[in-house]
C-alpha cells in the first residue's frame, strides 16, 4: 500500500444534504489524506468506477435520505463483481442504531451518525490501512 | 480618590477585577458578544428603527397586534409512501378539522425524476409521496374537494409540473384555478445555494419561475407562487448573517423577475413569503428575524417603489434546526428543539415547525411528532412569552445584535451586486463558498473544543440509549413502479409525444411553458418525461463541487 491513505468522498442517491461529507472531506485532507469528492448525485455503479480509477483505499458515503439499507448494500457487491472488495467501505448519515449491524455484516466497515467528532473517522481509517 | 467615576466606570471597574471563566463569548456565527449592553450600543431613532408592530419598518412584527390577536399556525411538514396513503392521511386530517395540507414529495419527484429512473433506486416513496403523472395527483385529492383547502407542496425545481398537475387534478373535480389557494416552495436559487435539487442551469430555471409567476398572478390569485427559504441554506452549514443575507438577495432577485416580466411589483409581492431557519443561538436568531423584516420593508419600499403595504410585510414560517439535532442521547433533542421553538416565537413567526427528538436517526415516529406539536402548545399557553408584542423589542442587546446582522446582510448584498447579482454569484459559486468555509469553522470550533455540544464534545455519553425509529414499508417502490409501467402502456402516447414536443418548443420560443406544461400533464406525461423534454432545450446543472 502507498505511503497516502486515498480515499473517495461520495454522495450517493438523490439527496443533497452535502455538509457532512464536505466536513469529512475535509478532515480527512487536513489529516494528510488524498481526498476524492465525487460531488453529488452519484449512482453505485459511478461510484465503484471512480474508486477503482483512482485507485483509492477506502470510500466513505454520506447518505441521509434514508436509502442506505439498497445503497450500500449495491456498493459492496459492485466492489466485489469488481474484486475490489479490499476497498474499505464505511458511511455516515442519519442511520437508525438498528440498521448498524445488518450494515456492518452487509460488509460496511464502520457507521458514523450525526454528531460524530471527525477525529473518530480520520483514527478509524489510519487503524484500518496504515499498517 | 476620583469622584467623577460614573456607574458605568464603577462596573467597569468592578468587571475587570472579578475574571471571566474561560469560554468564547461570541454567538455562533462567531459576532463577538460584550459583558454588557447598554443605551450608548442602540444607534438611532426609536420611531425610524425599531417603531411598532405592524407600521413600517416592522421591526417589531408585521400585525399590530401579533399573538394577541391570533397565535402563529402550527404546521408540521409530512408525508411517504404512496399517493393512496397519503389521501389516507389527509382524509383523515381533514375530518378532524384541519384545511391546510402539506405535501411532502419524495426524493426522486424532487429531482424531475420518474420511480423507474435508476436514480430513483431505493428512494420511491420514502421521504415524501412519489408523484410520477396526474393519476398520482388525482388519488392524492381524491375525495377532498380541492377547492375548499389550501395545499403548501414543498417542491422546487420540477415545480411547474407539480403545480400543473395540482391546476390540472383540480379542474377534474371541476374547480377552476382561481379557485385554488396554496404555496409552492418554488425557491430554486436556494437548491444552486444549498439544498442541491436542480434540473436546469439557473438562468432557464429563472425563465421557469418567471412563467410561473405570471401564469399564478393572471390565473390564480389565491396561490403564492414562492416561499423564499433560508432554512436550507442554513443546514448546508452557514452563519445567521449568510442565511438572512443570501435569503433576502434570493427574494429580491425575484421580485426583479417579476418586474422583468412586466407585473407590477404590488401586484405580486403581497404573496411572496418566507421560510427560515432557527438555530440554537437564541439571541442571534432573535436579531435575525427582527432584522430580516425591517430590511425586506426596507428596500421593497426604497429600492423596488413598492406601494401596496402588503408588499413590504414579511410573512415568515420557521423550522427548529434539523442540523443541531445529535444522535447521542436523542431525547436531549426535545430540550434543543424548544429553545429553538421559543427564539422563532419571540422572533414574530407566522407558522412554526418543530423538529421531532429522534430525527437525527429517522423519519420521526408519531409519538415524537406529538411531542413536537406538545413542545409549540406549551411555549403558546403556559410560557407567557405571547402576552406582550416582541417582548425583547428595545433590550439593548437584541437591539444592538439585530443592527449587526443587518449590517452584516447589506455587506453581502453589495458583494453579490458586485458580482452581477444573485444569479452570476451562484456560477461563480460564491455563496457556496462562503457557506463551505463557515461550515468548516464550525465544525473545528466543536472539534478543538472551543464551542460545547453536549454529548458531542462534553459530557460524552457512557451508554447511547436506543430509541424505536419509523420504518418505510419497501413494498411502496414496487407498487409505485408497476402502477407507472400500466399507465405508460394505457395512455395514448403519440398524443404524450406531441405535447412534449409543445413544452420543447415553449422554451425554445421563450413562450410561457406553464400552459404547455398542463396540456402535457393533462395527456398524462410524467414529471420525469416532461423535465427531460425541457433538459433538452435548456440543458441540465452540473455543480462544481467545493469542498
Amino acid at each position: 500500500m502507498a505511503d497516502t491513505i486515498r480515499v473517495v468522498v461520495a454522495k450517493v442517491g438523490l439527496d443533497g444534504h452535502d455538509r457532512g461529507a464536505k466536513i469529512i472531506a475535509r478532515a480527512l485532507r487536513d489529516a494528510g489524506m488524498e481526498v476524492i469528492y465525487t460531488g453529488l448525485h452519484q449512482t453505485p455503479e459511478q461510484v465503484v468506477e471512480a474508486t477503482i480509477q483512482e485507485d483509492a483505499d477506502a470510500i466513505g458515503v454520506s447518505i441521509l435520505s434514508g436509502a442506505h439499507m439498497t445503497l450500500l448494500p449495491r456498493i459492496i457487491d459492485l466492489l466485489k463483481e469488481n474484486d475490489a472488495e479490499d476497498i474499505l467501505v464505511f458511511c455516515g448519515g442519519t442511520i437508525p442504531k438498528q440498521d448498524i449491524p445488518k450494515l456492518k455484516e452487509a460488509g460496511v466497515g464502520e457507521v458514523f451518525t450525526p454528531g460524530t467528532p471527525t477525529r473518530k473517522a480520520v483514527e478509524y481509517l489510519q487503524g484500518q490501512l496504515v499498517s | 480618590m476620583d469622584t467623577k467615576k460614573t456607574a458605568k466606570d464603577r462596573w467597569e471597574e468592578a468587571y475587570a477585577g472579578r475574571g471571566e471563566r474561560d469560554a468564547e463569548f461570541s454567538t455562533m456565527s462567531g459576532v463577538p458578544i460584550k459583558a454588557l449592553y447598554g443605551p450608548e450600543d442602540v444607534e438611532g431613532d426609536y420611531d425610524e428603527k425599531i417603531g411598532y408592530p405592524g407600521q413600517y419598518p416592522y421591526t417589531r412584527g408585521v400585525y399590530p397586534n401579533m399573538y394577541r390577536g391570533r397565535l402563529w399556525t402550527v404546521r408540521q411538514f409530512a408525508g411517504y409512501g404512496s399517493a393512496a396513503e397519503t389521501n389516507e392521511r389527509f382524509r383523515y386530517l381533514i375530518e378532524h378539522g384541519q384545511n391546510g395540507l402539506s405535501v411532502a414529495f419524495d426524493m426522486p419527484t424532487l429531482m424531475g425524476l420518474d420511480s423507474d429512473s435508476p436514480l430513483s433506486l431505493g428512494e420511491v416513496g420514502t421521504e415524501g409521496v412519489a408523484i410520477d403523472s396526474l393519476e398520482d395527483m388525482e388519488k392524492l385529492f381524491e375525495g377532498i374537494d380541492m377547492g375548499a383547502i389550501s395545499t403548501s407542496m414543498t417542491i422546487n425545481a420540477p415545480a411547474h409540473v407539480l403545480l400543473a398537475m395540482y391546476v390540472a387534478a383540480a379542474e377534474k373535480q371541476g374547480v377552476s384555478p382561481e379557485k385554488l389557494a396554496g404555496t409552492n416552495q418554488n425557491d430554486i436559487l436556494k437548491e444552486y445555494i444549498a439544498q442541491k435539487e436542480w434540473i436546469f442551469p439557473p438562468e432557464p430555471s429563472m425563465q421557469v419561475f418567471k412563467d410561473m409567476l405570471v401564469y399564478a398572478t393572471e390565473h390564480m390569485p389565491r396561490w403564492n407562487t414562492v416561499s423564499i427559504s433560508g432554512y436550507h441554506i442554513r443546514e448546508a452549514g452557514s452563519t445567521a448573517a449568510q442565511e438572512l443575507a443570501f435569503t433576502l438577495s434570493d427574494g429580491f432577485a425575484y421580485v426583479e423577475a417579476g418586474i422583468e416580466a412586466g407585473l407590477d411589483v404590488d401586484d405580486f409581492a403581497p404573496r411572496l413569503s418566507f421560510f427560515f431557519n432557527s438555530h440554537i443561538d437564541f439571541f442571534e436568531e432573535i436579531a435575525k428575524f427582527r432584522a430580516a423584516r425591517r430590511i425586506w420593508a426596507t428596500v421593497m419600499k426604497e429600492k423596488y417603489g413598492a406601494r401596496d403595504e402588503k408588499s413590504l410585510l414579511m410573512r415568515f414560517h420557521t423550522q427548529t434546526a434539523g442540523v443541531s439535532l445529535t444522535a447521542q442521547e436523542p431525547y436531549n433533542n426535545v430540550a434543543r428543539t424548544a429553545f429553538e421553538a421559543l427564539a422563532a416565537i419571540l422572533g414574530g413567526t407566522q407558522s412554526l415547525h418543530t423538529n421531532s427528538f429522534d430525527e437525527a436517526l429517522a423519519l420521526p415516529t408519531e409519538e415524537a411528532v406529538r411531542i413536537a406539536v406538545r413542545t409549540q402548545q406549551i411555549a403558546a399557553l403556559e410560557t407567557g412569552v405571547t402576552n406582550t408584542i416582541d417582548p425583547l423589542g428595545g433590550s439593548y442587546f437584541v437591539e444592538a445584535l439585530t443592527d449587526e446582522l443587518e449590517k452584516q446582510a447589506y455587506d453581502y448584498f453589495r458583494q453579490i451586486d458586485e458580482m452581477g447579482g444573485v444569479v452570476r454569484a451562484i456560477e461563480n459559486g460564491f455563496q457556496m463558498h462562503e457557506i463551505a468555509e463557515a461550515s468548516a469553522r464550525y465544525q473545528r470550533e466543536i472539534e478543538n473544543g472551543t464551542r460545547k455540544i453536549v454529548n458531542v464534545n462534553i459530557y460524552e455519553p457512557k451508554d447511547e440509549s436506543d430509541v424505536e425509529t419509523h420504518r418505510i414499508d419497501p413494498a411502496v417502490s414496487e407498487g409505485q413502479l408497476n402502477r407507472l409501467k400500466d399507465l405508460k402502456e394505457r395512455r395514448d402516447n403519440e398524443r404524450v409525444e406531441e405535447c412534449l414536443e409543445a413544452v420543447k418548443r415553449a422554451c425554445r420560443e421563450g413562450e410561457n411553458t406553464m400552459y404547455p406544461t398542463i396540456e402535457a400533464v393533462r395527456a398524462y406525461a410524467t414529471v420525469g418525461e416532461i423535465c427531460s423534454a425541457m433538459q433538452e432545450v435548456y440543458g441540465t446543472y452540473r455543480e462544481t463541487p467545493v469542498i
